[in-house]
């Protein structure tokens, strides 16, 4: 598998015409289903580029590997900050590693 | 058949393609004419489109402290053993330190010392925090008053035998045809992957190195036009982590890193110091893990082990900039490469213009031999090394040259005849037939590739009595594609980029075939002729498409002094 959508979590972008991940993801695999919730296409074709994993708003997508079957627990979340980016790793072990690190320098918003 | 609806378009400069050459050409024609009228056609959407999609950590070609165009383009020279357009290269070296300053100002943050001079990672690259690199440029192009079709691939250039007039496209979420209309197109599709089998299969196919949809649509368009193309069998076969193919440049580069085998030698400095050793060229870090694992001493590692804490965590975050994947990686295996060397490998071969120099054969400007067409990026060939400042160079001169040149060009439309032709092409595939799904023939096309063409499977190696193997069972196989069927519109699309590789790899063979030594050993390995012949083969290999006897057409070229390339 290369991404998991919780569906628990997902809101389906509310009442946006495109959902947010489906809008960024570069190899157009995602789409917004019948239940008002985002579903990827093929998870064959995903290219595990996190794009949709830092779009969506209330991180409800989980990157995953799709050479390896992931451990319960780990976990890779990312969140897109103003000028930085907020990553949080888990290892199996409950051992949690926080980065955050900078994305832009806030010029492109001017 | 379901009727499609068309949408039309005018304007003055199309560019094909909205990454980083293409988003960097689109900034650079507005800034120098406020006033053109300037479309981006991007088959995904530029906020995260193609290969800066996941973001970068470094920027690949620039001139740190002592770097001159000079030695760059001698570095240069001496990596691709003699083969390269030295005017490219330098008129890349120029311009490389002022475009990422450029992208600074638009937003990416650059790493820096104390002194705030900006961090280098070996010779000719330096660190950045380039997460974001893809919207920070999106957002430039934005408020450069482009207009912008994200989601509408571009499928054949509008071609009236003389001129490009503009591009034809299909909108992958609005199933609508596009009709494009420009006095100048400049194409910055990138490379072309997904020729060879991967070295994932299954649901872990598109786990590979380079965009899994950049197909090589851009180089087809050329090819199917007569375009002249350059150095194809200088194809790229990247040394990469295995399990998520993220590079290794990031682990390798500018720090003590050494390449072991399962013995624990360090291999390069024991058997192959007479390549250099240690320090060797890049081409022949992968050869040598090639031979390594071929002579049963594999699998090879890069030894993180010797990384202190502060380091191991610098590395993760900088592979967060840019390949998230391996961090998960590294988490589910629950070993941090301190405790665990990284295991390393070759992968499927790709096609580029900006690692190695495949690509339209162009001059000084960027103008292809086609008139009206420009290109640059991975999709130009000849200049290698180019990477991702080297793209945003070449957008900007390809740019400047045809901001110039829409001064002296009438728009013209190409009759309707033309454009219900091209409609047809694109819609034939969802005639609701049974057929042949692109998934069945993409698996056929690369599992020729893969064996009869140097793929991994092969050991990357070539010989002609394979080459022609492959060159005949592709054209047996193309027979095929008349029988794609579609299901829906990403299916179409799916057929489509299938169409394009078709035409890619059949050039591909062809320069494979043709150049009768090994002059890229690693990437270009002729076990039948093994030895590098200068007297011989120290020039291009190039082609022309002609369509009329479905024939490759091969023209070589010799070396020149950089001004007697100017052709036109
Ligand atoms: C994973 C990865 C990491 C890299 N890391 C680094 C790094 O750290 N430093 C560095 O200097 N370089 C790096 N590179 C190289 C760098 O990203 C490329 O050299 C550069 O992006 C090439 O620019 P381009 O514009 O030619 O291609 P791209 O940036 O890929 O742009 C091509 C664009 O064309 C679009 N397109 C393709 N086909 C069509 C079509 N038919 N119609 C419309 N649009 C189409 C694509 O969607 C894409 O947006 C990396 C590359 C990869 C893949
Ligand atoms: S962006 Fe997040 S919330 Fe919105 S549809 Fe996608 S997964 Fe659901
Ligand atoms: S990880 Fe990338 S390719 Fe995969 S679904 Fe998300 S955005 Fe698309």
């Amino acid at each position: 598998m290369s991404i998991f959508i919780n569906k628990n979590v997902c809101n389906g972008c509310g009442k946006l015409k495109e959902t947010l991940c489906e809008r960024i993801c570069p190899g157009d695999l995602l789409f917004r289903n019948a239940a008002h919730k985002a579903e990827i296409r093929s998870q064959a074709d995903c290219w595990t580029c996190g794009a949709c994993v830092k779009a969506c708003p209330v991180q409800a997508i989980d990157l995953k590997l799709p050479s390896q079957i992931l451990k319960s627990n780990v976990s890779l979340r990312a969140q897109c900050k103003k000028q930085h980016t907020v990553w949080e790793i888990r290892n199996g072990n409950g051992i949690k590693e926080e980065f955050v690190i900078p994305a832009t320098t806030g010029n492109e918003a001017k | 058949m379901k009727e499609i609806s068309t949408v039309k378009l005018d304007t003055d400069i199309l560019i094909i393609g909205g990454g980083a050459a293409g988003c960097m050409a689109a900034i650079e024609a507005k800034k120098l004419d406020q006033s053109i009228k300037c479309v981006v056609m991007e088959k995904a959407h530029i906020e995260r489109s193609g290969c800066l999609a996941m973001g970068l950590n470094a920027i690949n070609a620039y001139l740190t402290t002592g770097q001159t165009p000079e030695t760059y383009v001698k570095y240069v020279k001496d990596e691709f053993f003699g083969i390269i357009r030295e005017d490219l290269v330098y008129s890349i070296a120029k311009g490389l330190n002022e475009s990422v300053r450029q992208v600074e100002e638009l937003g990416l943050p650059v790493e820096k010392d104390q002194n705030g001079d900006y961090m280098s990672r070996g010779k000719s690259s330096i660190r950045i925090y380039g997460e974001r690199l893809k919207p920070i440029l999106a957002a430039a192009v934005n408020r450069a008053n482009v207009k912008v079709l994200n989601r509408v691939v571009a499928t054949n250039f509008i071609f009236d035998g003389e001129r490009v007039r503009g591009a034809y496209g299909f909108g992958n979420r609005d199933g609508k045809f596009y009709v494009v209309h420009a006095k100048v197109v400049i194409v910055t599709t990138g490379g072309a992957t997904r020729l060879y089998k991967p070295i994932k299969t299954g649901d872990a196919r598109n786990t590979t190195w380079y965009c899994p949809w950049n197909v090589g649509t851009g180089y087809a368009m050329g090819i199917r036009i007569g375009a002249e193309m350059t150095s194809f069998e200088n194809r790229f076969i990247p040394l990469r982590v295995k399990g998520v193919n993220a590079p290794t440049g990031t682990i390798a580069q500018g720090s003590d890193i050494r390449q072991r085998n399962a013995l624990g030698e360090e291999y390069l400095e024991e058997r192959y110091k007479h390549l250099g050793g240690r320090k060797c060229l890049s081409l022949y870090r992968l050869l040598a893990t090639l031979q390594e694992e071929k002579a049963g001493r594999g699998p090879c590692y890069l030894d993180t082990t010797c990384l202190s804490v502060e380091e191991e965590k610098k590395l993760k975050e900088v592979y967060l900039n840019m390949n998230p994947a391996i961090v998960l990686l590294w988490a589910n295996e629950g070993y941090n490469p301190r405790k665990r060397p990284v295991e390393i490998g070759g992968m499927e071969p790709v096609v580029i213009g900006g690692h190695c120099q495949a690509g339209y054969w162009i001059d000084g400007e960027r103008r292809t031999t086609i008139s009206g067409l420009f290109a640059a990026g991975d999709v130009a060939g000849g200049a290698p090394k180019k990477y991702v400042s080297g793209a945003w160079v070449e957008g900007k001169i390809a740019a400047k040259a045809a901001v110039e040149e829409i001064g002296k060009i009438e728009l013209l439309h190409i009759n309707g005849e033309e454009v219900n032709k091209e409609k047809e092409r694109i819609v034939c595939c969802m005639n609701g037939r049974e057929g042949i799904s692109p998934e069945e023939l993409e698996r056929n096309l690369q599992e020729i590739m893969d064996e009869y063409a140097g793929g991994a499977t092969a050991h990357y190696e070539l010989t002609e009595s394979k080459l022609i193997i492959a060159r005949k069972k592709v054209k047996e196989l193309e027979g095929k594609l008349g029988l794609l069927s579609a299901g829906d519109k990403h299916g179409l699309v799916s057929c489509l980029e299938l169409i394009d590789r078709f035409d890619v790899a059949k050039v591909l063979i062809e320069h494979l075939i043709y150049r009768k030594e090994t002059r890229w050993p690693g990437f270009q390995i002729r076990t039948d002729f093994p030895e590098r012949d200068d007297a011989n083969w120290l020039g291009f290999v190039n082609s022309v498409y002609d369509p009329v006897e479905d024939r490759v057409i091969i023209i070589k070229r010799a070396l020149k002094k950089e001004n007697e390339y100017l052709y036109k």
